[in-house]
């Protein structure tokens, strides 16, 4: 055996190595990025947005034959067509960012809030309950008074019950505010069976809205929800809650190191989640239908965390992605009156471009290096001694 | 003993950056044997064996098994020239059976059937001499017996060389005594071992060659009974260095913080603080000297009022008022209401030290940030310190606006400990506050404990490099398993001593400063 | 024999539920929470209802499809369809190493689109035709009084759901492709150290889960509701991934779940003189109820009844 020492041919046993080398290493290797350029970033992300159009368009023409860019541009017509759409496109902007600003403090702590349905719903519920069984007994101001106070409350409380058990048990909050959609869905069901007409639905109750500024509910949305977005950036940025939470989220052991009360600041945080839930649960009902339907959320409870997400938890980017997602489910929703398409391919294509939009924050993150030709390693090798 | 050569390395080397892990190692391991390898922290044996077991591939040098060259690069290259290694840190899947967990990832002929498993590891179990049920769960097993888990591991892939890395850290002297046991049972069934400790006395008693390494490099191996300890201690210390590190003279000296008897046990039951009792000083350097894992961590943490005591009190005095006061079982939160100016560098820096996603200036300002009465944070103070400690300590950084994490190792250290400083303590606890710098920010964070030292300060220093806490400290402490094994005058103390006093196990040593 | 008629009622209403919670268990016990099962179901289903239309077609006419085809046909289409979302979730969150829940809920969102607009082109008639296949039962299941209603009285597709519970129950337990599985789930750095191929079977286990979960769409609408095509099976989904915490991750025991849950959702159509408000009440019950074990199992923290301890997250190797 030891014969072997002394024969062996260095340069073979070399060649040996390097070959069981790249045997072992993966064709492709994939790195995480430290730093992407914010220019090379906002490309990729409009790149993919680009990319999931033409998937669209290719969509378009083979599903609906259709000419997808007169059917494309029909979005555009659809969102921006009449000043009543732009409207309704800023309303519903500030709508879908309001429910995604409620849940960007709890994901910010990590903690996954699935609830924004339930907690909207809740909000919604409170606000119609109220209305349809002491609106007419009491001022209308003190209604909205106790309207704000009680759809607040009851977003806090289903966003409270959750994070009471997640900061003493740890419980898995994803699965249980899941749950807490449910219950707040089956509520309102129960509610309108009981009180509702014979089909089932709970005639609009308009003596009762919020006052109409420039003759629609439009502005209030609007203006509130500019507020509560500066409101919020300035909370999660510069007060000593958002600093907390931003240490809670990053890790629990520096908190501890430093003094929090971990505790504390996921149930606060989940009563402030919870509560600006139930405010725009409010906004649905008192500045919009004054009605409540099991579908009043539109399923945007969980659309927000999407945009949240994209927008990176910030609330200034958040105005982008929601504005991207109204866009595309009104402009998608009119496209398909006008070419008599079908609605579904609204979803489709909302599913498409998020997930191509999800698909490219890989590649910011991450690098993708591919395995180097022989030569080049020995190339590189050399280059190196 | 049997002199065929089961594996043998061959002028090993293995960078990390510029830096030389090992270099140029030889090393040969016989059928048969149990091989100690010892040194001191960051001499180079885990990175070793690491590529042993196929962890690491080394850049320089050949490995020969059986006499033939052999290419690993991954464990499970290992496996195929019978090589198995047992970590430090087990990785075991909780909720499994030991045999679950045994037979995991092995590629065998046949039906599987967890009972037949059970009865192979049963059997494996019972020639060594394991005392383990097959069908326990991890998460209802003690240390030991998943370090148990972790050597069937290896046996039932067959393996023929076993590298344990510092078994003995986490057992009971009972623990230990059944483990070497059983390792001998191995040996004498053909099986070479290869053993990392610390101690001493275990060297002694288990190997039959020791393998000295130092600073990377292989010093010698030589025939445990043809030696002794301190001939050892000497080989793996070597020469003392003298690194000029300037010794300020202490002033005004008084107790600043007492403790005593201090005792604690982590969640798996281990005695991680052992009745420990000392005094930090005013005006002084205490360096605190042990192998890795002998409690540092925990003991400052337990001051820091991180971590649970079982027994013992932590008496804080105070400078202005001259007021006691105990802080066992306090949060840091209350600590600091107290008014008791601790300051604590701690030894994992990017995950409790600092937020590695946040900038300089919110990093500036974990600790200090409820001052005030106001809702809104104030900015503006941990600004101001930013750019002054990024001035006055030369912290390399685009901006005090730069993410921590995307620092280097030694400027992320300056922020921490600048932060630290600019606390105006009474107390300073630092662990490991060089650990991956450079020499000359080694030297920055030495003048800064200095100069702390001259303004009162009560400074607790942690450290891996004996050189230097001989140099900078006034008094050193050591611990070993948890226990102080002795509290020496740095002025008059040899490498040698404190290397002793390092890998002592057994009974507690005496202060001799007392 | 009202309350055999409820039972019966429950039972093939828990079947459904269970394809569902045994797919989503087979997901998660790989360390992948999938929030978009119900978009997957939903395209699994029309996927299914659409081969059986063709199928229609194919056979010209109702009275040409024959028994084993008029099931297999949609039955196989289902699992493909299901694979396939099952593939596209995966290749996201291991491939791309995205965020799970954010996959799964934009995941949802297309399906829901996919399934609404396969079914909108698709004549209802030519796939209810294949209702009564999926109905059929033993001919001597009525003549054995309440016995026989109870326990013969299912088209095919409810015993297969009980099989596929037990098969998958067994892989997991016993054989070795499952504990890989479970390490995976559990602790893919330990699984991945161990010499297992993490994201293979990250990706195997997703699609197999999806192909699974989405037959409990298909037995919804072509036995459940006899091929009649309603909205809702987005809802299932979502009751089935509550299903799945009930089940404490047991596909076995989730047998017994799914009924409990079948029982309780329609519980109140069986109880006399209930109103309609009342009823929905009862249909809370299987929500609360997943709560009340999601919090037990937490306090209690017993290691056997926890979620596989990587839930959600994703793995990547050189991060650890």
């Amino acid at each position: 055996m030891r014969d072997v020492k002394q024969t062996k041919d260095v340069p073979q046993t070399d060649a040996v190595v390097e070959n069981v080398k790249r045997r072992h290493e993966p064709l492709i290797h994939i790195t995480k990025r430290n730093q992407m350029s914010m220019l090379h970033a906002v490309l990729l992300r409009v790149g993919a947005i680009v990319c999931s159009v033409i998937v669209m368009a290719l969509l378009i023409l083979v599903l609906a034959k259709e000419n997808p860019f007169t059917v494309l541009a029909s979005m555009i017509e659809g969102v921006f067509g009449d000043p009543r759409r732009i409207w309704r496109l800023f309303s519903n902007t500030a709508i879908l960012l309001c429910i995604a600003l409620a849940l960007t403090p709890a994901f910010k702590m990590k903690f996954w809030n699935c609830g924004g349905e339930g907690q909207i719903l809740v909000g919604s519920l409170m606000a119609a309950a109220l209305m349809f069984f002491i609106g007419d007994s009491i001022p209308l101001p003190i209604l909205w008074i106790l309207i704000f106070i009680t759809s607040i409350v009851a977003g806090a409380v289903w966003g409270l019950i959750p994070a009471i058990f997640k900061a003493k048990w740890n419980t898995n909050e994803t699965l249980f505010t899941l749950m807490m959609n449910y219950i707040a869905l089956q509520l309102v069901t129960f509610f309108l069976k009981m009180f509702g007409n014979s089909q089932g639905n709970l005639d609009p109750m308009p003596q009762f809205a919020f006052p109409k500024i420039f003759n629609g509910s439009y502005f209030l949305n609007i203006l509130v929800i500019a507020l509560i977005c500066v409101a919020m950036y300035i909370y999660l940025g510069y007060s000593k809650h958002g600093y907390e939470i931003s240490v809670v989220g990053e890790s629990e052991r520096t908190a501890k190191y430093i003094g929090i009360r971990v505790p504390k600041v996921i149930i606060r945080t989940m009563l402030i989640s919870g509560g600006l839930c139930g405010f725009v649960g409010m906004l649905l009902v008192a500045n919009g239908s004054c009605s409540v339907t099991t579908t009043i959320t539109g399923g945007q409870g969980f659309t927000a965390i999407l945009v949240s997400w994209l927008g990176k938890f910030n609330p200034l980017y958040m105005i982008l992605t929601s504005f991207l997602v109204i866009f595309l489910q009104q402009g998608t929703s009119y496209m398909g009156d006008i070419y008599r398409l079908d609605t579904s391919l609204a979803d489709i294509f909302i599913g498409i471009v998020l997930l191509f939009i999800i698909g490219c924050e890989f590649f910011i993150n991450y690098k993708v290096n591919f395995r180097k030709k022989a030569s080049d390693v020995t190339a590189g090798k050399e280059a190196v001694h | 003993m049997n002199t065929t050569v089961a594996l043998e390395l061959k002028n090993i080397s293995k960078r990390f950056g510029t830096k030389y892990a090992n270099k140029n190692v030889d090393l040969t391991l016989y059928r048969g044997e149990i091989l100690a390898i010892l040194g001191e922290n960051g001499s180079g044996k885990t990175s070793m064996v690491n590529m042993i077991a196929g962890i690491y591939y080394p850049d320089e040098g050949e490995i020969f098994v059986d006499g033939a060259p052999a290419v690993i690069t991954s464990p499970k290259d290992a496996f195929q020239y019978k090589i198995g290694m047992i970590h430090q840190h087990f990785k075991l899947v909780d909720v499994f059976s030991a045999s679950e967990n045994i037979v995991l990832g092995v590629r065998e002929e046949g039906k599987f059937k967890l009972a037949d498993i059970d009865e192979r590891v049963a059997q494996i179990a019972s020639k060594y001499g394991f005392q383990l049920d097959p069908k326990k769960k991890i998460h209802e097993m003690s240390v030991s017996e998943k370090q148990t888990v972790e050597i069937l591991k290896v046996l039932y892939r067959g393996a023929d060389i076993l590298i344990l890395d510092e078994p003995t850290a986490v057992l009971t002297p009972q623990e230990i005594e059944k483990l070497f046991l059983v390792l001998r049972r191995m040996r004498d069934d053909g099986k070479s071992i290869i053993i990392i400790t610390h101690k001493m006395n275990e060297v002694m008693s288990i190997s039959d060659r020791v393998a000295v390494l130092r600073r990377g490099e292989h010093i010698a191996t030589v025939k445990t009974a043809e030696t002794n300890e301190k001939e050892l201690t000497e080989m793996m210390m070597g020469e003392k260095i003298d690194l000029n590190i300037k010794r300020t003279e202490s002033t005004n000296v008084t107790d600043r913080l007492v403790v005593e008897h201090i005792s604690s046990k982590n969640s798996d039951g281990v005695t991680v603080l052992d009745d420990i009792s000392f005094v930090a000083r005013s005006g002084e350097i205490l360096g605190i000297a042990g192998i890795a894992g002998s409690g540092q961590r925990e003991l400052l943490e337990s001051i820091a009022g991180l971590y649970h005591l079982d027994s013992g009190s932590i008496v804080y005095h105070d400078p202005e008022s001259g007021e006691a006061e105990n802080l066992r079982d306090k949060t840091p939160l209350q600590i600091t209401e107290l008014g008791v100016r601790l300051s604590f560098v701690p030894e994992d820096r990017l995950g409790m030290g600092l937020v590695g996603n946040m900038d300089i200036v919110d990093n500036m300002m974990l600790r200090s940030y409820k001052k005030g009465n106001s809702f809104f944070l104030n900015r503006k103070t941990p600004h101001d310190l930013a750019l002054e400690l990024i001035d006055e300590l030369n912290i390399i950084t685009p901006d005090e606006y730069t993410p921590v994490r995307k620092l280097s190792g030694g400027n992320i250290q300056k922020v921490l400990v600048g932060r630290e400083i600019a606390a105006a303590p009474s107390v300073f606890m630092a662990a490991y506050p060089v650990r991956g710098l450079d020499v000359n920010a080694s030297y920055g964070i030495y003048n800064l404990l200095n100069k702390q030292k001259e303004d009162g300060v009560a400074v607790i220093f942690v450290g891996e490099d004996l050189d230097v806490l001989i140099d900078l400290c006034d008094r050193i402490m050591v611990i070993a398993s948890g226990r102080v094994t002795g509290i020496v005058d740095a002025r008059s103390t040899t490498k040698e001593e404190i290397g002793l006093l390092m890998t002592q196990s057994g009974e507690k040593g005496v202060d001799t400063n007392a | 024999m009202a309350i055999i008629a409820f039972l019966v009622s429950a039972i093939k209403f828990g079947m459904v539920l269970l394809f569902g919670s045994t797919g989503e268990t087979i997901t998660e016990k790989a360390g992948h929470l999938n929030l978009g099962l119900p978009g997957v179901m939903c395209v699994g289903t029309a996927v299914g209802c659409a081969a059986e239309a063709f199928y229609f077609e194919l056979a010209g006419g109702r009275a040409y499809m024959v028994y084993p085809l008029a099931i297999l046909i949609p039955l196989i289409a289902t699992l493909l369809g299901g694979a396939l979302m099952g593939l596209i979730f995966s290749f996201f969150t291991v491939t791309l190493h995205a965020n799970q829940n954010v996959t799964g809920l934009a995941l949802t969102t297309f399906g829901i689109g996919i399934s609404d607009f396969i079914i909108a082109n698709v004549d209802d008639y030519k796939f209810t035709a294949g209702a009564k296949f999926f109905n059929m039962h033993l001919p001597f299941a009525k003549s054995l009084g309440w016995f026989g209603e109870l326990f013969f009285s299912y088209g095919i597709m409810i015993y297969l759901s009980i099989a596929v519970a037990i098969v998958v129950a067994f892989v997991l337990k016993k054989t070795k492709v499952g504990l890989h599985l479970r390490a995976v789930g559990e602790n893919p750095a330990t699984a991945d150290a161990a010499g297992i191929n993490v994201t293979r079977y990250r990706y195997m286990a997703t699609c197999i889960g999806c192909a699974i979960a989405s037959l409990g769409g298909l037995v919804f609408i072509m036995d459940y509701l006899n091929g009649n095509w309603e909205y809702v099976i987005d809802a299932i989904g979502w009751l089935c991934v509550a299903l799945v915490i009930f089940t404490t991750w047991k596909p076995v025991f989730g047998i017994f779940c799914s009924i409990v849950f079948g029982f309780f959702y329609v519980a109140a159509e069986y109880i006399p003189g209930i109103d309609l408000a009342a009823k929905e009440l009862f249909k809370m019950l299987p929500y609360l109820v997943t709560i009340v074990v999601l919090v037990f199992t937490s306090i209690r923290n017993k290691k056997e009844n926890q979620p596989p301890a990587s839930l959600g997250l994703s793995y990547f190797r050189e991060e650890r």
